[in-house]
């Protein structure tokens, strides 16, 4: 209790600044005045007995709390924490407050489905914000499908999927993929890839569609491509590999711990990420996989992205103080972190569009739902449920944040079922 | 079978009676279908704990490899039901439609040669008890034949539960890797998802536990469960009896491996998936656990163990995200500290001398062991 008012109090001092430097920021739902509740009776706005009463509208946060996944995913939940509290702050959605239960998916899949099945079922929660790994969405997607409930799923992941009760906030593999290759390729002049990753569907069919499009788009050509067990950190081998081979680009998608042993290995075998040669480019590394890795082991490296903390626009600015204002200074905001705010948000839009909580009409109103409001600029959501957004390119820094070096013109279109890349 | 023992005392057959009654009627009754779909996953648990009351309360042999058995078992169901959920028609989108999703996302063309007989429910079925039971068999002929035993074979079986799931990570394209097998639908063209079919299939899974725990019970009271016991306390001596010990060893090890299959495939049919996180050393160890909060010498202790401690596992977790390991943790310690033999011993120091004077017995009869069910309270507690 005192842990809340506490949170609470800090919440409404960081508010005040936060209003004047979000002054210029149009938002959308305070157009048209306060939205009251009483403008839209319970009867009419659920009519599939989710739990939503005349004040409140509870939301379901699914992530693993502990176990190996949770130092990624904490992230997440307090970006979610965080939306929640500003959506309040603003009146709630359909003058309703937004309330959460959350749960522990465990680092587990089984229990992932276990915990999605009792927010669904028991609880009846109006939408989740949850999972990560692309296991535990696996693991969900049967139940979400079955009981008709809507996933805010945040990771970057392989893409290959598209059902209708999952909104994909993170970028799917092309996305995160091409415009970066593209890049490499033009500004420094790339011809020879080696590619390497964690043993798993991400990383393999990253890698299967990175590799079609340097063979058959860039002409360029890959000269090794390996995987090696989650959890590994014996990379010396591969490392004398690169060395032999001498590619133009080390393309990296290893996860998780293993990053740790990959850098240092990486740095203390002699290659020197500031000189580029070879540019080392990964789409697995975010600020806070840095945190463990630490920022001089990867100085120099570039990453693939839609979103880095150094971004600079009003949006970005006011999210990153209201984050820390939350959850301490030290704190650091990675790529998925950044696309897990954005789900209660686009759940928002989409219920106000749609004027109803119901799921089905939720469905019909998500496609082309437009959020200016995003730290990583506006994105809008495609027919196929995944997100337009702007990939981007960073070089890490020592202190652990990138500079944005690329940032494509306009917003890349979701393509979870690449054709001529499967 | 020649014991001269009535087959049941009245203690065990109340106590067969009062868990028959707690799953087949109570917990139907009292609470509604998504609770009593998580009791059918905590039950088929149960099945892997009796085996382990044979296996390692009986003969002494600790295998902490069991996970190993119920996920084989499991794998197989969710074979075949993966390949009847993968129609040419449902996976048109894929590359080669006709294969399971995993595999096209591996860039297979063609389902490997040992997936084709599990499009077979008859050879499923066989196969479900048979692979386990037949592993089983190899790693125990190999085993207990050389006299290999003890804290030994507990570390071999540790480690064969951590190749295995090695093993099926590594061959995703194969296996569905640290995935899984997700997404199964139906069983014979009948949908396993809907709220009756849950329901047919707590009963089904019921059914096969009590006759598990009568099976159970038919082996503890034979001569083979005689022998069991005795070679746990004096294994030489049974052996300078004339007797070989190591085939005794190898069938209890075998039946505890077909339990736990069993419990597996019914797992899968209850949760619609299998992923190798069952399999590994983690679920093993937590398995073993279960057998020891319901009393490692009790059948029907295993039972109530098995569903206390995931009822707790599931409410601890419910309640307090971020900090329910602790309380399940502190579970364990008292479990060891205040009633080290678990809930059976609580029942055999509180509750059965009242149970005997009930039923007009006057001592704990002519058993080796005297072991019968658990607290009722506790069995309450955990259907809640």
């Amino acid at each position: 209790m005192t842990e809340k008012t506490r949170s609470e109090n800090a919440f409404s001092l960081r508010r005040r600044e936060l209003l004047a430097g979000m002054a210029s920021i149009p938002m959308m739902s305070m157009l048209g005045g306060p939205v009251r509740a009483q403008d839209y009776p319970t009867a009419e706005v659920n009519t599939t007995g989710l739990a939503v009463t005349d004040d409140t509208v509870t939301v379901g946060i699914l992530h693993s709390v502990t176990g190996t996944m949770a130092i990624s995913e904490t992230g997440s939940v307090q970006a979610e924490k965080l939306a929640i509290k500003q959506i309040n702050e603003m009146g709630g959605v359909l003058g309703r407050k937004i309330e959460f239960i959350q749960e522990d998916g465990a680092s587990d899949w089984p229990t992932f489905a276990e915990k999605a099945k009792k927010l669904l079922v028991n609880d009846k929660v109006a939408s989740v914000m949850g999972c990560w790994t692309s296991a535990s969405r696996k693991a969900v997607l049967p139940v979400f499908e079955q009981y008709n409930g809507m996933l805010f799923y945040p990771t970057f992941y392989e893409g290959l999927e598209e059902s209708p009760n999952v909104i994909y906030t993170g970028q799917e593999a092309t996305q995160q993929i091409i415009a970066g290759l593209d890049w490499v390729a033009k500004e420094k002049g790339a011809k020879s890839f080696y590619l390497l990753g964690s043993d798993y569907i991400w990383p393999r069919t990253s890698n299967k569609i990175a590799r079609k499009h340097i063979e058959e788009h860039l002409g360029a050509k890959v000269v090794g491509e390996e995987y090696y067990p989650l959890g590994h950190t014996q990379f010396n081998s591969v490392i004398n590999k690169i060395k032999l081979k001498k590619p133009d680009v080390i393309y990296a998608i290893v996860v998780g711990g293993s990053n740790v042993a990959f850098y240092k290995q990486l740095k203390a075998a002699g290659i020197d990420m500031t000189k580029e040669k070879p540019v080392l480019l990964t789409i697995s590394v975010t600020e806070d996989e840095i945190l463990g890795i630490g920022g001089e082991n990867i100085v120099g490296a570039y990453a693939c992205m839609k979103y880095f903390q150094s971004l600079d626009n009003p949006n970005n600015e006011a999210f990153v103080a209201a984050f820390k204002e939350m959850w301490g200074d030290d704190i650091v905001i990675g790529d998925v972190t950044q696309a897990a705010y954005l789900g209660p948000w686009l759940w928002k839009l989409a219920v106000e569009k749609a004027g109803s909580f119901d799921i089905d009409k939720i469905k019909a109103a998500l496609p082309g739902i437009e959020f200016d409001k995003a730290p990583e600029g506006y994105v809008k959501v495609h027919e196929n449920h995944h997100l337009w957004s702007k990939t981007r390119v960073g070089r890490a820094r020592d202190d652990g944040q990138y500079d944005l070096v690329y940032e494509t013109a306009d917003l890349v279109e979701p393509d979870p079922f690449p054709e001529g890349y499967q | 079978m020649t014991s001269g023992n009535s087959f049941l005392t009245r203690q065990e057959l109340l106590g067969l009676a009062v868990v028959s009654l707690l799953i087949l009627v109570v917990l139907p009754a009292s609470v509604d279908i998504f609770r009593l779909n998580l009791i059918g996953k905590y039950l088929t648990y149960a099945f892997v704990a009796i085996g382990l009351v044979l296996c390692w309360g009986m003969g002494g042999i600790l295998s902490l490899g069991q996970g190993v058995f119920f996920g084989l078992g499991g794998y197989c169901m969710a074979m075949f039901l993966k390949l009847e959920a993968s129609t040419p028609e449902a996976t048109k989108i894929q590359s080669t439609p006709g294969i399971p999703d995993f595999m096209d996302w591996n860039q297979l063309t063609e389902l490997p040669w040992f997936w084709e007989p599990f499009h077979s429910f008859p050879f499923t079925l066989v196969a479900i008890v048979a692979l386990p039971s037949l592993f089983a068999f190899v790693i125990g002929a190999a085993m207990f034949k050389r006299r290999v035993g003890g804290v030994y074979f507990a570390i071999i079986t540790q480690a064969i539960a951590a190749i295995l799931t090695i093993l099926i990570i590594g061959q995703q394209g194969y296996t569905g890797g640290v995935n899984g097998i997700t997404d199964l639908r139906t069983l014979l063209g009948w949908d396993i998802r809907t709220d009756s079919a849950k329901y047919v299939l707590y009963f089904v899974n019921a059914g096969l536990l009590i006759a598990v725990i009568v099976a159970a019970q038919a082996v503890r009271k034979s001569k083979l469960g005689r022998l069991l016991v005795a070679l746990r306390d004096k294994e030489d001596r049974v052996r300078f009896s004339g007797y070989d010990v190591a085939n005794f060893k190898i069938f209890a090890f075998c039946l505890a491996a077909a339990f736990s299959a069993i419990g597996g495939a019914m797992f899968t049919l209850q949760v619609g998936f299998m992923s190798p996180s069952f399999v590994g050393i983690v679920p093993s160890i937590e398995m073993v656990i279960y057998t020891a909060v319901g009393g490692r010498l009790s059948i029907f202790g295993a039972v109530y163990g098995t569903l206390l401690v995931n009822w707790a596992k599931t409410t601890f977790s419910e309640t307090f995200p971020e900090l329910w390991l602790f309380g399940l943790g502190a579970l364990f310690i008292a479990v060891v500290l205040v009633f080290p033999n678990g809930l059976a011993g609580l029942y055999r120091s509180y509750l059965q001398p009242h149970v005997d004077r009930l039923l007009g017995v006057k001592k704990p009869a002519d058993d080796d062991e005297p072991a019968s069910d658990a607290v009722p309270e506790a069995a309450a507690r955990a259907a809640e």
